[in-house]
């Protein structure tokens, strides 16, 4: 198993964001969080990442335990996340953007860099376009393979996805989904956090339903998109 | 007002106004950057400075003793390099001790920016009387005697045993340019072209800019914003510590208090250029420098700092961000 989530708990105060949520993530794999607005599906992610702390649970990154360890200390362990809303540094070019996706890894010079950079660049030929472009001017979707390239320009055993269908048109969001299979064909394990139930579930070989910050369902994509009580709640009857 | 005056005088007022904006250039350097990467005013920054002139000053004393000397020119090359590294390095660790008393414990425990802003108050107060009763510290320890010429009178102005002589470079419309305004309005230049080039081509800039622009995504790339914010102070310190030097070199003495009216003046300019702007800085250290000159030979002395004020507040109606008005993020090439 890459990743072992047991029984986390986050509370934003007083309020329960997410409880006793539990799963897993095996080498190779898309996983798929997927749920309503509010469910704790990004809670959990920034969990995995560091970005929040836990009141009860284990994070388990191959094997080793992370869940007290700071976020940029888990980027190191190959561990990198595209969060909510994309954070593109707006302010930065999009090659600045990507060379701080290696931030961690102190090898600008390098062949293996250079070519973790092509492949940015040939899973996006967008980006190598808009090379010398300030992030700040780009569409939300060419923001968004900013965001994705630059989490794998950490060469990221696990990648973590929040949401990067989100505020794209449909043709797009196709685009981005195939981008996304095409990255995990590649070899980096995938999990995504995704409103688009439809297209995540179709990507994902496991996914798990959140509601109210528990997990409600799990089974494989293809199982969960073809039960009836899915269908109504989250695909709107129509895949 | 008296135009002629100032018609007459032009070349003096830009020059000297230029080289007193160059060291508010400096000064701003330190509120811009930490307010780049915290959002957040270091009131206690004038303290950095004030303690950096005090360096300045003692390392004059250690060398030529209390009783005022002359000396050469090699000799005051040296004397200006020496006490230059001592005031970057003072500064630097009262800037990087504020960070760890001051703002560290607060930040950790989420307070809020209020918190912290009283909190620097607090230990811009502590600072300067620190240094107003150095004469008791050193008392204390039982070194007041040992101490007398670096501690005596200490609430009094302190001044540099050796003052420089400054001397005529060039001659423009009339008036001898002193080498003295000079080496400060190059001097400040050359330290902002070098923290405006470490900030964009170096990790640890690179690692600045996304803190300013985004800490939850810095922090997704690995950026260890402690380290940053640490970093960031201690190149604020830097940059006061230089600031001192050249204060020093014009101004010749200094005081508890010195770094109070200097560190406003420094925070306006800071506003005036857009905070959190490196460069917003440079122009607007340079911009009040010389109206406040301009505005003192126009209306009197005495009204240099209102006109300096009076400024602010109209440019900031104009335009609120400050004149370049981006912030470090944004800074780039």
């Amino acid at each position: 198993m890459l990743l072992e989530v047991e029984g986390l708990c986050v509370n934003y105060g007083h309020i329960e964001a997410i409880r006793d949520i539990s799963f897993g993530v095996e080498e190779g794999q898309v996983v798929s969080l997927i749920g309503a607005n509010g469910a704790g599906k990004t809670t959990t992610l920034k969990t995995i990442s560091g970005l929040r702390t836990v009141r009860a649970g284990r994070v388990v990154f191959e094997g080793k335990d992370i869940t007290t360890l700071p976020p940029y200390e888990r980027v190191a362990l190959r561990l990198s996340q595209s969060p909510e809303g994309r954070g593109v540094f707006v302010g930065m070019t999009v090659r600045e953007n990507l060379d701080m996706g290696a931030y961690v890894r102190n090898d600008r010079k390098s062949a293996a860099y250079r070519e973790d950079l092509e492949r940015v660049f040939s899973l996006f030929p967008r980006l190598q376009e808009r090379e010398r472009q300030v992030a700040g001017t780009l569409s939300g979707g060419e923001q968004q393979m900013v965001a994705m390239g630059r989490a794998l320009m950490a060469r990221p055993r696990l990648l973590l996805l929040d949401e990067p269908s989100m505020g794209l048109a449909p043709k797009l969001i196709q685009q981005i989904f195939a981008i996304i299979r095409e990255i995990n064909e590649q070899g980096t394990t995938v999990l995504v956090v995704e409103q688009n139930a439809a297209q995540a579930l179709k990507l994902a070989d496991t996914a798990h339903i959140l509601e109210t910050g528990e997990i409600v369902r799990s089974g494989s994509g293809a199982e969960l998109a073809g039960d009836d009580s899915v269908k109504a709640a989250y695909l709107g009857g129509d895949v | 007002m008296d135009f002629s005056f100032l018609a007459n005088n032009i070349v003096e007022l830009t020059v000297t106004g230029l080289a007193l904006g160059a060291i508010y250039a400096l000064v701003a350097l330190g509120y811009t950057m930490v307010y780049g990467v915290l959002q957040l005013i270091n009131f206690a920054h004038s303290e950095v400075f004030m303690y950096g002139t005090f360096a300045v000053a003692w390392v004059f004393v250690f060398v030529h003793g209390r009783t005022p000397s002359t000396q050469t020119l090699g000799e005051t090359i040296g004397l200006l390099l020496l006490s230059l590294v001592a005031a970057m390095v003072v500064s630097a660790l009262i800037a990087m001790l504020l960070e760890r008393v001051a703002y560290r414990p607060l930040l950790k425990r989420k307070a809020p920016r209020l918190m912290a802003l009283i909190s620097a108050i607090g230990a811009s107060f502590a600072l300067a009387e620190l240094m107003g009763l150095r004469d008791r510290v050193a008392g204390w320890v039982g070194l007041r005697d040992d101490l007398d010429a670096y501690v005596a009178k200490a609430r009094d102005t302190y001044s540099n045993p050796v003052t420089i002589q400054p001397q005529t470079l060039f001659e423009v419309g009339g008036y001898g340019v002193k080498d003295v305004d000079v080496m400060v309005i190059l001097a400040s230049l050359f330290m902002m072209l070098a923290l405006d080039q470490f900030v964009r081509r170096t990790r640890f800039g690179r690692g600045m800019r996304a803190v300013a622009q985004d800490p939850e995504s810095a922090a997704l790339m690995g950026v260890n914003s402690t380290r940053i914010i640490r970093g960031t102070f201690i190149l604020g310190g830097l940059m006061a510590g230089a600031a001192a030097t050249l204060y020093m070199v014009k101004i010749g003495s200094t005081r508890q208090d010195a770094g109070f009216i200097l560190g406003v003046k420094a925070f306006t300019a800071a506003v005036l250029g857009g905070i959190g702007n490196l460069r917003g800085a440079l122009v607007g250290g340079l911009l009040l420098g010389v109206s406040e000159n301009y505005g003192a030979a126009l209306f009197g002395t005495e009204w240099k700092d209102v006109v300096a004020f009076v400024l602010l507040i109209l440019i900031l109606l104009v335009r609120p961000s400050g004149l370049l008005g981006e912030s470090l993020g944004k800074a780039r090439a």
